[in-house]
């Protein structure tokens, strides 16, 4: 059974949201932060309900409409979120008047606002959708989850359209204590800079991307998802490289079928060791694009990979602030995402043109 | 696709006990766990009463075989999915190909809290260990690297029916031929942040809750965790099966962000849906382990979906959270394995402080426990913020 993106939406800090060639007015920064290019969110969501929303739940309501207009369906037949931090804005808010009022004087709207299927939960409100939801949280895995969700949904055949998507927010709080943890670069790196940088660290970024998923091919659909994997904390790079090759064997696919491969690298030396393991072993001569430097780190940042990859595909182009290595591939027919994050969390996703 | 799942155990650490034969000593003897608080640091304290786990958290992480500084949610997840894991008797874990999908709502919020009150005044502040077991997924992963578990590890967060659904995505991933066995459920601790949370909806009883009774004026909150353990049909041989989950359904209510629709459509379509996949009728569900709150609109939005559906034949029910108080995001895995030993003993259990019938519905629930009962299906409903709202059925073979 074959699964087909139907459909795609991405609001990042690239200006993904217009329609129009992929990164034809690329963003480029030159800081550690980076946030999302909003689009005018009038056109989803009324004004009243927008000024109360928080960024997380925006971005989401959004992603998850420009997928199902280009899928060109209404209400879908199930809504599964993958998110690993939540609604971040919502929760600081809370727990700093919870903290500095001493609980008390408390009001509800922070709180209700804070939990983590609040945006899965909005979706489905906006559209009066009264269908399967679900909302995954599983730090690195919160979109591959999801993703799976939905395949599994839909090989049941209960399902026709299945809309899932990945997205996190940064929030002050969360960068103060990120960047204390050691996440992100002491010193500001340009955009194009990024995946060549000598230093351990990266860059913060955040962003959604929703896709609407069905077993009957849409009139837009340019890919079919044939498969996703994850290894937790795999012990080594053997273990990892093992894993690759066994996927793509599942999928009937050879090292040589791959058209291009897309990685996660983000400009972490610590990082990006792993990246240059899989490429050396097993795709020494395959053309690599990268998309962290674009959207920045952020545990669903795959969800941002997996769109580009597949707007790569509808295009067959792969545009030139994304390439990493090697020329650009004439045509895109297989192209296998692979992406880890912090080192634990490490997810393959196989993309085949349809 | 429609390959059977069988419950092979389960475990359970709740404020009416510390394993699942404490908390059925606690249903046989109508003690329910609501005290004032003892372990959670509120100003809230006297006002309304909690169920909390009766240990602090050292003698939690002794039992756990953890740090003491580990998040209260982690080491209750801990020590329920040990016990559902050994009660298998399914011997060394690293035999078969697992999975844990445990569901929270509160992550590690216990701790964050305590660095925020530092954090806020300046931000270089505050003890960066409190803070970095805040992610839900991170519970789960410190109970699954405890336990030796990394074939599939996932953490699920839909409030109030979060383990439910955690239920389901594992039941999905053995069917898939992902894994073998899950050890599926949920967990969570009081925090300072659902209690004052749940007090500005203002629905918190400050007295011992009344789940489906008239005079209900709010829950209480619980904190705990409950495992159920799922596993392929491949497996039957090696275990004495409590139950086989036979029908499950997630939907959402479409209504508001907090409260249920008047007519509890998406209650009524979890339990439907549910039943659909078991291939069951209404008639043939012998107990219903509600999603009973205590809240004014859960009890008549979930009373009169089950109207609608189950009217004129309504099978036995009852609220366990009159025992427990709402565990939220552990409340489905709590109630899961509730219902499994249900289903293996034949147990009804008992909805505490039942006295006024609810004008709306034509049913009450039961008010004492029973044993040796002949149930073959049994549902338990998890429903909550966000609108979602799931169902379970459960069946004897």
């Amino acid at each position: 059974m074959n699964i087909y993106i139907n459909g795609s939406g991405c609001i990042s800090p690239q200006e993904t949201a217009q329609i129009g060639p992929l990164f034809a007015t690329l963003r480029e920064y030159d800081q550690v932060r980076l946030s999302t290019v909003d689009p005018d969110y009038k056109q989803w969501i009324d004004l009243k309900q927008i000024r109360r929303m928080s960024r997380v739940v925006k971005m989401g309501v959004g992603a998850a409409n420009l997928s199902m207009e280009e899928a060109g369906i209404t209400m879908p037949d199930a809504i599964i979120t993958g998110t690993a931090y939540g609604c971040l804005d919502d929760t600081g808010v809370f727990l700093n008047k919870l903290v500095s009022q001493q609980e008390e004087m408390l009001t509800p709207t922070a709180f209700i606002q804070s939990t983590h299927n609040t945006v899965g939960g909005q979706i489905a409100l906006l559209m009066g959708c009264n269908a399967y939801n679900n909302t995954f949280v599983h730090r690195g895995f919160s979109f591959e989850h999801g993703l799976l969700d939905a395949m599994m949904i839909l090989k049941e055949g209960s399902a026709k359209h299945v809309l899932a998507g990945g997205l996190d927010e940064i929030t002050n709080y969360s960068h103060q204590i990120l960047s204390r943890l050691g996440m992100y670069k002491k010193v500001a790196v340009k955009t194009m800079e990024l995946l060549n940088s000598p230093e351990t660290g990266t860059i913060a970024g955040e962003g959604a991307a929703f896709f609407t998923l069905s077993t009957e091919k849409g009139a837009h659909a340019a890919a079919e998802l044939v498969g996703l994997s994850t290894i937790y904390k795999p012990l080594w790079e053997g273990e990892v490289i093992g894993e690759i090759v066994k996927f793509l064997e599942a999928h009937d696919c050879e090292l040589g079928d791959i058209d291009l491969l897309v990685t996660g690298r983000n400009g972490h030396i610590d990082h990006d060791e792993m990246y240059e393991e899989v490429a050396a072993a097993l795709f020494p001569e395959h053309p690599e694009a990268c998309f962290k430097h674009l959207c920045g780190e952020y545990p669903t940042a795959m969800a941002f990979g997996t769109w580009m990859a597949n707007r790569m595909i509808a295009e067959q182009d792969v545009p030139a602030a994304a390439m990493f290595y090697g020329q650009p591939p004439t045509k895109l027919k297989n192209v296998l995402i692979y992406n880890h994050h912090q080192g634990t969390h490490h997810s393959m996703i196989l993309l085949r043109a349809c | 696709m429609s390959e059977k799942v069988w419950i092979a155990g389960g475990g359970v650490i709740s404020g009416i006990g510390m394993d699942l034969q404490e908390n059925l000593a606690a249903f046989k003897a109508m003690q329910p766990g609501m005290t004032a608080m003892e372990y959670l640091h509120s100003v809230h304290r006297n006002t309304f009463p909690v169920a909390e786990v009766k240990a602090d958290n050292e003698q939690l992480a002794d039992m756990a075989r953890m740090p003491e500084n580990t998040s209260r949610t982690a080491l209750l997840s801990l020590i329920a999915a040990r016990e559902a894991w050994k009660s298998t008797g399914l011997g060394d874990i690293s035999q078969y190909r697992v999975g844990l999908v445990s569901a929270n709502t509160v992550g590690g919020m216990d701790k964050t809290e305590d660095f925020f009150n530092t954090f806020l005044s300046n931000p270089q502040g505050g003890r960066l260990h409190q803070v970095i077991q805040h992610e839900c997924g991170t519970v789960t992963e410190l109970v699954a690297d405890a336990m030796g578990i990394r074939h599939h590890i996932s953490t699920i967060s839909t409030a109030c029916s979060s383990a439910a659904n955690a239920l389901m995505y594992g039941t999905r991933l053995i069917r898939n031929n992902i894994v073998d066995i899950v050890i599926a459920g949920g967990t969570d601790s009081l925090t300072r942040f659902t209690l004052n949370g749940f007090n500005t909806l203002m629905i918190l009883d400050q007295q011992p809750c009344r789940p489906f009774d008239e005079t209900r004026t709010g829950l209480n909150l619980g904190e705990g965790a409950g495992y159920v353990v799922l596993v392929s049909d491949a497996l039957l041989a090696h275990i004495h099966p409590w139950a086989r989950l036979s029908g499950f359904a997630n939907a959402n209510d479409a209504y508001h962000q907090t409260a249920s629709s008047p007519d509890g459509t998406g209650n009524y379509l979890a339990m439907k849906g549910a039943l659909d996949m078991a291939g069951l009728q209404p008639h043939h569900i012998d107990y219903i382990n509600l999603h009973g709150t205590g809240t004014q609109n859960n009890d008549v939005s979930e009373g009169i979906a089950i109207n609608r559906l189950f009217a004129p034949h309504f099978p036995a029910m009852s609220s366990t959270k009159s025992f427990t108080g709402h565990t939220l995001g552990a409340s489905g895995g709590i109630e899961a394995v509730y219902a499994s030993l249900a289903l293996r003993d034949g147990i009804i259990y008992p909805n505490a402080r039942f006295e006024h019938q609810m004008k709306e519905l034509p049913f009450a629930p039961v008010t004492a426990f029973s044993t040796g009962n002949d149930l073959h299906h049994v549902m338990s409903n998890s429903f909550g913020f966000g609108g979602n709202c799931s169902s379970l059925v459960f069946s004897k073979e």
